[in-house]
Parts: structure tokens; sequence; C-alpha cells
């Protein structure tokens, strides 16, 4: 089988995982690795990997002979904010983990068919990645009036770019629950634990739901739900069965289900506990390989 | 008193109407907020501290719904306030820059950023803005008892550089021992003090939220916090009716009336707690194992819901390093203990 041409723009921590994880794919072939510093060490490890390298940034990658029809772009917000016209121009499909949210917010087991076809598709926050197949699979069996996730990562998961733009983490998380998760209003937060060892990543996902909704159904779409991101993130777990709660004073009427995640890492580059930004490359991958197979099939 | 207030030797900060709203589940009401205020601008307290519990964005099924709008409470506040200024809490990661703006918006003139003690750096895109409003700032360094005085100034740094006028060491789990409040002071003092001051923040729990307050000044601390009646998180902060005593006593001007405060303590804020923080098991073990104040009643509710006991799911807690806004691994722990109970019935009951 042939394998679409790719790229990755940007050899940090994210990147380097997210090359790990594109070289075992059947459908991608990742050509190249692109930065700004020629002293980097992520592309002297993509070198070592076998992958062409540059410090040229994008226009060395758009002079290629050959271009890339998908790139993955693990830079910044501002960075890809400059990139993402090129791309576009040179009908480049663009996977974007960034927080700079130019195209639809995709959570593959959710809403990933339905953008298949768009030029520039947003990768959400990893807490997204986490909690948004939950609410959605609470949401597509009761209403869900509001929907509150809280993530915890281990601090030496966070980078100085998370860290200095966390509000940009609560913004988009938020409304990535409501957009994609289909709850009618929601809430994000994130804890930065520095506990040695360190913390696997921790997802908890409440929702507001209907007095009389059928229990039994929100377990089963949440352990459907849980079997489907295992498919591309094996670590990914229920804590304990989902918890449901009557009706209390400022509920305004409505019960409660919580949901225990536990997001274990693949190990692939990151640290195993880094479930976080494991979770984010996975699901990139995820995306990459289905927009791959589908210009294979167009081809 | 506008005098005495300009050459006060320390500030005391009262939080009744923030870290109380822990020990009142969220539930103040706007009648409660102005008497309160009220009552501590009569006795001399320049900053009085509204928000929910958990700052500002706080209510959720997290922390506990608040019963009224937090901003519709701090803006009573500052409507009921004739010279205190109002504070708020916010910790970055649960409240947002936005929040900030809606609490300046109506009448906030204070912002205390509150990161755990390893974490200032999520700190910087708020204090900036709360300059750019015109706040004045304080940072708030939590848990302090969980990491070394040299780590702590050097995070108290970060805070100062990124715009923090004052930055506390925040003894969330009143797990700090006398010399061990003292020596952080003193490291925050020397490396901040020539551009900031420095704050304490003390919780009951091993009942030295006093002691440690006057260590604190002594080793050069300027704001000390301070709550009516105790009232808040674990087994609640250090009184601000005492903290007024005790510093007459020492010489130490606040600027705050011990008699007046005694009977704000007394006449408002007594007759509407529920239930007064004491040092009972739970928040004794909170203090020694360095647990959040704030887990307490959240494991209580969770130690009804579950069956297993309030002080084990704290312990389990403080041994998981859990720190502020883990709120949901309180649940996380419960089920875990209810489990390993049932499946050792037999053992359990031999040790």
């Amino acid at each position: 089988m042939s394998k679409v041409l790719a790229a990755i723009v940007g050899p940090g921590n994210i990147g380097t995982d997210l090359l790990v994880k594109l070289q075992r794919s059947d459908s991608i072939e990742v050509g190249y690795m692109v930065g700004v510093d020629p002293e980097s060490d992520g592309l002297a490890k993509a070198r070592a990997r076998g992958v062409e390298t540059s410090a040229g940034g994008v226009d060395w990658l758009l002079a290629q002979s050959e271009v890339p029809r998908i790139v993955f772009e693990a830079t910044s917000a501002k960075a890809h904010a400059r990139n993402a016209p090129r791309y576009a121009e040179a009908a480049v499909q663009a996977v974007d983990l960034t927080p700079a949210m130019l195209g639809p917010l995709v959570c593959p087991p959710v809403n990933l068919d339905e953008h298949l076809a768009a030029r520039n598709v947003n990768m959400i926050t990893c807490g997204g990645q986490a909690t948004i197949p939950i609410v959605h699979a609470v949401s597509r069996v009761v209403p869900v009036p509001y929907a509150e996730i809280v993530a915890s990562i281990a601090s030496r998961s966070a980078g100085p770019g998370t860290r200095a733009n966390i509000d940009e983490f609560t913004a988009t998380t938020s409304r990535a629950i409501e957009l994609v998760g289909g709850a009618d209003r929601g809430k994000a937060v994130i804890i930065l634990n520095p506990v040695e060892p360190p913390m696997i990543m921790r997802d908890t996902v409440f929702c507001a739901i209907p007095a009389d909704a059928d229990r039994d159904a929100v377990s089963e779409s949440v352990v459907r739900m849980v079997a489907a991101v295992q498919e591309y993130v094996p670590g990914y777990t229920l804590r304990a069965d989902p918890q449901f709660d009557d009706p209390r004073e400022g509920w305004s009427g409505n019960a409660r289900v919580a949901v225990f995640l536990e997001v274990r890492g693949n190990g692939d580059y990151l640290p195993d506990y880094a479930g976080n930004l494991d979770i984010m490359t996975a699901a990139a991958a995820r995306v990459g390989e289905r927009l791959a197979q589908g210009r294979l099939v167009a081809a | 008193m506008t005098e005495t207030r300009a050459t006060a030797d320390v500030r005391i900060t009262d939080s009744t109407l923030r870290d109380g709203s822990h020990a009142m589940a969220h539930q103040f009401t706007e009648e409660q907020v102005r008497a309160t205020v009220s009552a501590l601008d009569s006795a001399g307290v320049q900053v009085i501290e509204v928000s929910h519990g958990d700052g500002l964005g706080g209510s959720s099924f997290n922390y506990g719904f608040s019963r009224e709008s937090e901003i519709d409470l701090i803006a009573a506040a500052v409507d009921e306030a004739r010279t205190a200024r109002i504070a708020v809490l916010l910790l970055p990661g649960l409240g947002t820059v936005q929040d900030l703006r809606r609490a300046h918006a109506v009448g906030a003139s204070v912002a205390r950023v509150a990161t755990h003690c390893t974490e200032a750096d999520v700190s910087l895109q708020h204090f900036g803005a709360a300059r750019d409003l015109g706040m004045e700032t304080v940072g708030f360094l939590m848990l302090a008892h969980r990491t070394s005085p040299e780590n702590l100034a050097r995070q108290a740094r970060i805070m100062v550089d990124a715009g923090a006028q004052c930055v506390y060491v925040v003894d969330s789990a009143g797990a700090l021992v006398l010399s061990d409040a003292q020596e952080r002071v003193k490291a925050l003092v020397s490396e901040i003090g020539g551009e900031a001051q420095v704050g304490f923040h003390g919780h009951q729990n091993l009942s030295l939220g006093i002691a440690n307050s006057v260590l604190a000044y002594q080793s050069g601390a300027r704001q000390i916090d301070g709550a009516l009646c105790a009232l808040g998180a674990g087994a609640g902060n250090s009184p601000t009716e005492v903290l007024a005593a005790v510093f007459d006593r020492l010489g130490v001007s606040t600027g705050v009336d011990p008699q007046l405060a005694a009977a704000a303590a007394e006449d408002v804020v007594r007759p509407y707690i529920p239930r007064l923080p004491w040092m009972d098991r739970a928040s004794i073990v909170q203090g020694y194992a360095g647990v959040y104040s704030s887990f307490l009643l959240h494991a209580e509710r969770a130690s009804a819901r579950y069956g297993v006991p309030t002080h084990a799911i704290l312990q389990r807690v403080g041994e998981a390093g859990y720190v502020g806004g883990q709120e949901d691994m309180i649940i996380d722990v419960a089920l875990q203990l209810m489990q390993e109970r049932e499946r050792e019935p037999a053992t359990a009951g031999l040790r």
C-alpha cells in the first residue's frame, strides 16, 4: 500500500513523539521534520530516525520538489497563524496541534468524519482530547445542560508555553465541551501537580443530566466510548464505574454523572505519565491517518 | 483613623468572605456579606477578600456551586465598604483574566493570585492583567510546606517579576510548625524584600495560626490574613479578632480595633455559621499529613456517600500528594478505599 507524504513542523517534544507514532503508520510517510534552529535536538533525533530535516522553516518545506500533502503543526499558535495561509495556498492539509483554532475543532471518536475535507483541523487541547469523548458519550444519550471537566497533569509535562497561557486552555476547552462535546454550557479546569514520581494524567468529567435519565444507558455509552478512544490511546482507562448522584440543592433539579479517567501515555518518546501530551499526538496521528486514507482512496 | 492606618506596622486582610466560603459550603447571602463587610470596615480592617472559596469562577460541581453569584456579592461588598478595599482571589487554571476583569468592573481593587507553591509561572498573565487594570497585586504560594524555604523564595521571585507587590507564604494545610513558617517568611523577605512585601496566611489545623502569624511578623511579614471566628477551610484560619488582640498586646499596630473586631465576630458572624471550625480528627490529620484544608467538607461528603471514614480519605489524599483544586480526587480515593474494603473484609477486622 502506498503512503501519503507528510511533514512535521516543530521539532519539540510533541513533534518528536508524533514522529515516533507516525513512523508506525501504514498510510503516512513522514518525509520532513522542520524547525528554525539548526542546533535543535529534535531535528537531530529525526535525522537519526531517517527523516530529512531542515532548520529553514516553512520556506524550505514548501520549496521542496515534492511538497507534503499533510502537515502536522506542533509549534505555537502564533507561528501556525503565520503558516496556515501558506499551507492552504500550497493545497497542504494542516493538522494543528497548537491553540490557534483556525479550523474546526476535532476529536477523533466524536466528529472526525465531518471534517475530513477541511483544509485545517485543530486538535483542541490535551484536556479536551481526554474529556470531550465522554461528554459526547453522555450527550448522545441524554441532554447535558452543563458539563465540567478537571484535568490534572504532572508539572513536568507542562511546558513554558502552556504555563504562560493557561487561560487559553480553560477558554478553548470550555468552548469545545460545548461545540464538540454537545453540552449547553462547558467549564474546564486544569491543575498542575508537582508530586514525585510524576502523577499520570487524570481527568474527571462531571455532566448534569436529567433526574430521570436512563443511567444504565449513560454508563453503557461511556464504556463504549472509552473503548473507542483506547483504539488510539491504549492507556485510556476508567478508574471506576460512572458515578451517579441524585439532584442536590444548587443543581437546578439535575442529577449528575461523574466519570473518572486515567490517561497513561504510550511512552513512545514522552514518558508514560505525560498522558496529556500523548493523547494529543495520538489523536493527531489518528486524524492524519484518516485524512491520508481519504486521499489514498481519492487518488 | 486614616493616620493610624497609614502608619500601621502590619496589615490584616480579612478572608471571612472568601476562605470562610469553604466552611459555609459557598452558601453566603448578600445580607451576610453586607453585614460582615460593614462590621469589618468599622473595626478598621483595610482589605476584605470576597470570592468563592476556590477563587473567582470556583462555582462548580467540583468545588461546590455558590448560592449567589460571586460578582453580585463582590459588588455588594464594594457598595457596603466605606474605607476598606475589596480583594478577590484567583487560581490560574480555574479562574481567568476575564473573571478578574468582571470583578474589577464591579469595584474589586486588590487581586490575589494563587498557585501551588512550585507553580508560580502559571500566574504571569494574571498579574500582568491585574497591574494593567490598576489593581493592587498579591501572590499566594499555596501549600507552602510542600517545598523548601529556598525554593519558595525562588517562586516568590517569579511572582514579583510578573508584577506581584506582595507574596504570601500560604499554609493551606495548616502544616507549618513555628520555625517552618518563620524560615519561609525569612527566605522570602531576603529574596523579594527590597521590592515587595511578604505575607502570611495561616490555618488552625494544628492550632498554630496565630503563633505562626506572630513569628511571621517578627520575621518581616507585613501582611497577615485572618477570618472572623476563624471561618475558613479545615479547622479555620487565624481568627482576625485574635490577631487584632495579640498584635495590640505586642504593641504592633494593625489599625484594627480589637474590641470592634471581637464584636464583629461574636455579633455578626457567629450567628450565621452553621458549624464553628474546629480541630477535629479530620482537620488534625490535614495539618499532620499536609492536606489542603478546603478538602475537609468534600471528604466528609464522600465519606457519607461511600461509607469510608473522612480521616482515612484525607490521609490517603495526603499520601498521594494531591494539590489545591484536585477535589475530584477525593471521590476517586473514597471509591478506591471502598473497593479495598470490599476486597479484604476478613482480614480488615484482624489488624
